[in-house]
């Protein structure tokens, strides 16, 4: 017990160890894995994000230009990020903000016309 | 004397997972312990079978919550051994410097614990005041603050400058200048060794035969490290294991506690030896054949037995975590105690249920 004292003393006359969030916000470090985006007007749609997701949270569809993702089962590895082939998705440093109910955001773009086979 | 049988978990105030005991007690002393496990079982092993051997690394980080980073070193390992990939030597001293900064996590994260198991919730504040700090490095450097996901077949996925390295250091001196001021409470308080020194006593002897590991061996005075076999860049860095020989609770604390400082200076040697150049070897094709890994997690040696057969599938994956190697000891360690000595004792293997059940 009376050695936590000079503890207790420095606890008592230094600056609090926490903060009163959500008043004071501590800026997120500038490499933190946050909240996924996708810049839909470059998505080519190719569905590579959704093959390599270890946790199965994206859903593409080709044919109608949709990217569907579930934050909530995103486990934020950074992998699609890393290998999307038109560089489209990035994540932010920020986490996304709590929210009342389970949701999916889905983005639709415009569907690429399919090339013709070369003859 | 009428013997009776106390239930101890699978809900107790001082475990954090589920870990149930059957102990037969015959007027507050105990003289039996019969344990049941499963009650967090989740199957990871059996999802070779549906995710491909790049996205294991995903499953496997996720077997224990405390050392991702190690569980994913060694599953790397076993497939870079599998496909004969070197990774280059800047990624293996990355990923023993991650390990090492998982290892400083873990090790505070106990002894918060363990301080709050015994009913000194003081410091186990102060220890995960300090614990705070290391998930800030982690998070700084990596991207996420526990489960870190940067290993990847062939190396890492993230470099550091050399700012951010040295930024590492100067917040692990603060760790250390504040685990410093700790010392004397953890080793030296009346109470704290009222709690600790004489329970759970595992000789030498018996904590060999019944094949203890990790730290829990190492306070009863066998020297066994896997980080001695020098796997990533350890062959690299000079390290003694820390040994101590009472084999109480006081002394499993305290070599975790020396541990951490242990970890600290590795860091700092990764650091001041660390090799410029590439951080991840390309490979294509696929694993095929039969390999083990060991590495040494927080809590003791980490078995990994990985078959491949050429396709994008594993054939099997089987891991071993160092708290199923330590049950046996925990249930040498309890007869003769008093029942009120039973959460200290439990606490003092580090017992890790949901990397165990898997």
């Amino acid at each position: 017990m009376f050695q936590m004292m000079p503890n207790i003393l420095k606890n008592l006359f230094f600056p609090k160890a926490t903060r009163r969030y959500p008043r004071v916000v501590r800026s997120p470090f500038e490499s933190s894995r946050g909240a996924l985006f996708n810049d839909i007007e470059k998505c080519t749609f190719c569905s590579v994000c959704e093959l390599k997701c270890p946790s199965q949270c994206i859903r593409v569809d080709k044919k109608a230009a949709t990217w569907t993702y579930d934050p909530f089962a995103c486990v934020f590895c950074g992998i699609c990020v890393d290998i999307c082939p038109p560089n489209s998705l990035y994540q932010k440093s920020a986490y996304r903000l709590p929210v009342a109910g389970r949701e999916l955001i889905t983005l639709t773009g415009v569907p690429r016309p399919k090339l013709e086979k070369k003859t | 004397m009428l013997k009776t049988i106390i239930p101890f978990g699978p809900q107790h105030p001082v475990l954090p997972e589920p870990l149930h005991l059957k102990l037969t007690v015959e007027d507050e002393i105990i003289t039996g312990v019969f344990p049941a496990l499963g009650f967090v079982h989740r199957g990871l092993e059996q999802l070779v079978h549906i995710r491909d051997f790049q996205q294991m690394i995903q499953v496997v980080e996720r077997v224990c919550g405390i050392c991702s980073m190690i569980h994913a070193t060694c599953y790397c390992q076993g497939i870079e051994a599998l496909m004969e990939i070197d990774p280059p030597p800047r990624a293996k001293f990355l990923r023993t410097l991650w390990c090492e900064v998982h290892r400083i996590q873990s090790h505070l994260l106990w002894l918060g614990l363990f301080a709050d198991c015994f009913g000194f919730e003081s410091l186990f504040m102060q220890f995960w005041k300090i614990r705070e700090k290391v998930l800030d490095i982690n998070e700084a450097t990596t991207g996420n603050r526990v489960i870190v996901s940067v290993n990847v077949i062939g190396g890492v996925r993230r470099d550091l400058s050399t700012e951010q390295m040295q930024w590492t250091c100067s917040e692990l001196s603060w760790v250390q200048n504040e685990i410093a001021c700790l010392k004397a409470t953890l080793l030296s308080d009346y109470t704290v060794k009222k709690r600790t020194v004489g329970k759970g006593v595992l000789s030498k002897d018996k904590a060999f035969e019944l094949g203890a590991v990790g730290p829990t061996a190492r306070a009863s005075g066998i020297a066994q490290d896997m980080r001695l076999l020098g796997y990533s860049a350890l062959d690299q860095l000079d390290f003694e294991p820390v040994v101590e020989t009472d084999g109480d609770c006081y002394a499993r604390s305290k070599v975790r506690f020396q541990e951490v400082l242990q970890s600290i200076d590795l860091i700092r040697q990764a650091v001041s030896r660390m090799p410029a150049g590439e951080i991840r070897t390309k490979f294509k094709g696929r694993p095929a054949g039969e390999m083990f890994v060991r590495v040494e997690q927080p809590r003791g040696e980490l078995f990994y037995y990985i078959k491949a057969n050429g396709t994008k599938h594993l054939e099997r994956l089987r891991i071993r975590t160092p708290t199923f190697a330590n049950i046996p000891a925990l249930l040498g360690m309890l007869p003769g105690m008093w029942l009120s000595d039973v959460p200290v004792v439990v606490l003092s293997i580090d017992p890790c249920i949901s990397c165990t059940e898997r």
